[in-house]
């Protein structure tokens, strides 16, 4: 089964990366207003329901993929 | 000096570290008798404290110090702190004990999105921890930073904690890199464990510039003598 995770920096927190991306999508002439930079984690799980895999994706998320201080999650699983 | 007895200190070395050899100088120089430990070993030697060093542990792969908790010493590191033992993190070594749960917060990229390199001025707000007690209180001390991620990051629950318990030990006299509050180093609740983005272990010889660092490292010298000499 396939599942995506979306890291994203938490809202007001300081994403540099994001700002310099911003300020250079501007200098490209695009009117941007505001850039956050996360992590995309493709993910290959080995069997299971997609309820299964949701609440493991979940415990993966605590536990490594996102350091929920400072960072949000979002999980999606694709339906085989 | 020289006829004290010698403390035992561990430096763990993890792939991708690169201060652990001036830490195991500094701390030889000041004192103690070294002991490298390599991230694989299960175990520690008996030692009274233990250093992770600066560096790039695992490439700084997902987050920076997030994968180095996972090594096999970390279990013992995590052990030897929950027992009250003395556990010192320089720059990934602050990183990685963030990311292990043994310090509060997190480490983001510098504000200004650079790779800062250079001395910068502390001011010591805590001289009473195992980790600055040769500083006095109020007293500046100078020191190099070099990171790229050390923008010390709490909200503001954890950051009214760190105030109300007198974890915040160091601050920046002007902030380099975006931290909250101008942290520069903190202490664990229990005030055995500190972390801290500069690098204590590249001053303490003045034929290299300023010496800041020697009253952080010592400080931690002379508690791990006073434990190896009266074990808790």
């Amino acid at each position: 089964m396939k599942a995506t995770v979306l890291v994203r920096p938490k809202p007001g927190i300081l994403d540099p990366q994001g700002e310099a991306v911003q300020s250079s999508l501007r200098h490209l002439g695009f009117s941007v207003e505001e850039a956050r930079v996360g992590r995309v984690v493709d993910l290959e799980l080995e069997g299971g329901s997609p309820d299964e895999a949701r609440a493991e994706l979940e415990r993966m998320c605590e536990q490594l993929l996102a350091n929920p201080l400072i960072e949000s999650y979002e999980i999606s699983v694709a339906d085989a | 000096m020289s006829d004290q007895p010698r403390p035992r200190i561990a430096v763990v070395v993890f792939p991708g570290s690169n201060d652990d050899g001036d830490a195991v100088l500094a701390f030889d120089r000041l004192g103690a008798d070294v002991f490298p430990v390599w991230h694989a070993d299960p175990d520690l030697p008996s030692v009274d404290a233990v250093a992770l060093p600066g560096g790039f542990s695992y490439g700084d792969y997902l987050r920076c110090g997030a994968i180095a908790r996972f090594a096999p010493v970390m279990s013992a590191v995590a052990r030897f702190a929950g027992d009250g033992g003395l556990v010192l993190g320089v720059c990934n070594g602050f990183q990685v004990l963030c990311e292990a749960g043994l310090l509060p917060g997190a480490l983001r990229p510098n504000a200004s999105l650079s790779f800062v390199c250079r001395d910068v001025e502390l001011v010591a707000e805590r001289t009473d921890t195992p980790f600055t007690a040769r500083c006095e209180p109020g007293q500046r001390l100078t020191m190099p930073i070099k990171h790229g991620e050390g923008c010390y990051f709490a909200d503001d629950e954890l950051l009214g904690e760190l105030e109300a318990n007198g974890q915040i030990a160091l601050r920046y006299a002007q902030n380099p890199n975006g931290s909250v509050a101008d942290i520069a180093g903190v202490v664990s609740r229990d005030g055995n464990v500190f972390g801290l983005m500069p690098h204590p272990e590249h001053a303490v010889d003045p034929l290299l510039g300023p010496t800041g660092g020697a009253l952080v490292l010592g400080s931690l010298v002379d508690a791990a003598r006073e434990r190896a000499l009266s074990p808790v």
